[in-house]
């Protein structure tokens, strides 16, 4: 009658509630690639901020192999969403895995992993990218950011993908320096440095509180700049940009600073720490995938809605080769078969692995990969693919919840209006 | 409602006669007077609790008011719908009795006895946020016909259910 295992599905660690916590836990992170022996509590690694949430009273549940923050005391997720949107939340994001690329050919590298026009990137530029597989599929979702020169690259990707992204690096690495043994190209994983997001409308205001050298209104959205942050004046790498549609940076800590500058950057009063439950209301109101709900090997970057990650000069076939380059030139040239679309759903909210039918209820079209009450809008909103020409805007279709099918639309994305510092 | 084993859902007869009642194909009957009055009472002993955190009083005509305990609220946090099975639907003791979602996470809410279910806080439909607000009082969920008023005795007392928040494994998880 009701796939109580269907429904469970749902969301995101969000989800977790007193009794069945360590095995929605073990569920999730299974989910997501990530060993099964990493489900035990014991085995959770820790981010450089692991104790400084601790005593901030972080509810800390295991996320993406991680040991990380639900919510902070008493705190309700929507209590916690609202401030991000009207004020300035931190998120600690430092279990994300940052890299750096250096040497001559660093950009060449990199270019023929994903299909972004890196080399139109200008100095200090970030760009939100894909690593592919040979068919196309998406290997992970990550940013890329170039910064004094085509020699220098720092890029960030998800801790969900840690093992299959370094395993893909280290062997496409491996045989790129053997072919260009001139200008081999230097990878390091910045392993324990912190990375935070400040993100919200008083972000600008708190951050340029603690820094002197640079005046962080010429730090439009995409840009990026190293400065001395904090008293004691910490060389950071900061992006203007963020998870949320809202202002922001996203800061890299070096190890031995980040709990002293999280700490001092929290003290100021419109500041609050923000877990993991408000970070997924946030980034679905703003249409960003999360990856392994949104975003799996199966999918392209064109049924994602990431065919602007595609750069224009690498559409042809002349143009410099990327993994599946020849699907994804043929579904931008005759569409994709599936795409991902938002949804607005009437009664209760659609969560993952709900079905979506045509609007007459008899032809299952696609399916729900993220969905939530709205805190923001109010509405039941949610993200899916479904078969191409049940796309466009405005197109009603169902959705079924308990087995009961509930009158949707399709609705563009993002649900809220974006606000970033352009 | 955060039974971690499955439990025995409604039957698929039952799920039949709801959608029979949905489309007025057959009208919910009451149960009959001699099995309302021959069944024990529990009117003074006050709510009683399952560990699945439903809660219930029983008045002296063994209908029993349900609802979800303080506890359930705050660990599902803001309740944005709540959905509960028809007037007439047969329930068992631990069954699915209906939904409530938070924009945290959809939960069961499973019913603490047995019976047919009586009536549905319609005041829930515009105002689930009552769930959050008045757990035990204007939060009621629905009112249930008990069938075996007996089963209110295996459920906990106040101080039983209170013991049994604390010991909860899942906690502070």
């Amino acid at each position: 009658m009701l796939s109580r295992s269907l429904r469970r599905a749902a969301i995101f660690p969000a989800e977790i509630t007193p009794r069945n916590a360590l095995r929605q836990a073990t569920r999730l992170i299974s989910r997501r690639g990530i060993a099964s022996t990493a489900a035990r509590w014991q085995d959770l690694r820790k981010t450089p901020l692991y104790e400084f949430h601790v005593s901030q009273s972080a509810k800390m549940v295991p996320f993406a192999g991680f040991s990380m923050p639900l919510s902070y005391g008493d705190i309700g997720q929507v209590a916690a969403h609202n401030h991000v949107r009207t004020a300035a939340g931190i998120f600690d994001v430092s279990h994300m895995l940052q890299h750096r690329f250096t040497g001559d050919s660093a950009e060449a590298f990199l270019m023929s992993l994903c299909p972004t026009s890196l080399d139109a990137l200008p100095p200090f530029t970030s760009s939100l990218s894909v690593l592919l597989n040979e068919q196309g599929g998406i290997i992970d979702d990550m940013m890329v950011t170039k910064q004094s020169s085509s020699e220098a690259y720092y890029v960030v990707t998800n801790a969900g993908r840690i093992k299959e992204d370094k395993e893909l690096i280290r062997e496409k690495l491996r045989d790129w320096n053997e072919s260009h043994q001139s200008e081999p190209v230097r990878w390091e994983t910045l392993d324990g440095w912190g990375l935070l997001a400040l993100q919200g409308p008083k972000s600008a205001e708190v951050l340029q509180a603690l820094i002197k050298d640079v005046d962080l209104t010429s730090l439009k959205f995409g840009k990026s700049v190293f400065a001395p942050v904090g008293h004691d004046k910490v060389k950071c790498h900061i992006a203007r940009g963020g998870y949320t549609g809202e202002d922001g940076f996203e800061i890299s800590i070096p190890p031995q600073h980040t709990v002293a500058l999280t700490k001092e950057i929290a003290s100021n009063p419109d500041v609050m720490m923000i877990g993991l439950g408000a970070r997924d209301s946030l980034r679905l109101e703003a249409g960003m995938c999360l990856y392994g709900h949104d975003l799996n090997e199966a999918i392209s970057p064109v049924e994602a809605g990431l065919t602007w990650t595609i750069g224009k000069e690498r559409r042809s076939e002349e143009a410099s080769p990327f993994p599946g380059k020849s699907r994804i030139l043929s579904e931008i040239a005759n569409g994709p078969s599936r795409r991902r679309v938002g949804l607005q759903v009437e009664g209760p909210p659609a969560r993952e692995g709900s079905k979506i039918f045509d609007s007459t209820g008899t032809q299952e079209i696609g399916i729900v990969t993220s969905g939530i009450p709205s805190p923001t809008t109010g509405t039941n909103i949610a993200m899916g693919y479904v078969a191409s020409g049940h796309h466009k805007k405005g197109t009603e279709v169902q959705v079924e919840v308990r087995k009961k099918l509930r009158p949707a639309f399709i609705r563009p994305m993002p649900f809220v209006p974006p606000k970033y510092y352009k | 409602m955060f039974g971690a084993a499955l439990r025995p859902l409604l039957t698929p007869s039952s799920n039949l006669y709801r959608t029979a009642v949905r489309n007025n194909l057959v009208k919910p009957t009451c149960l009959p007077v001699a099995q309302r009055f021959t069944s024990v009472r529990f009117a003074s002993s006050g709510p009683r609790f399952s560990d699945d955190h439903e809660w219930i009083t029983v008045d002296e005509n063994n209908i029993g008011t349900v609802g979800i305990t303080d506890y359930a609220q705050k660990a599902l946090g803001d309740v944005v719908y709540v959905e509960v099975a028809a007037p007439g639907d047969t329930l068992e003791q631990g069954g699915f009795m209906g939904s409530v979602e938070s924009v945290k996470a959809a939960s069961d809410i499973y019913s603490p006895v047995s019976g047919t279910l009586a009536s549905v806080n319609e005041a829930l439909k515009d105002q689930p946020s009552l769930l959050n607000k008045d757990p035990m009082g204007k939060g009621w969920v629905c009112k249930i016909q008990l069938s075996d008023p007996a089963q209110v005795e295996t459920l906990m007392d106040d101080a039983g259910y209170k013991a049994f928040c604390e010991s909860d494994p899942g906690k502070d998880e």
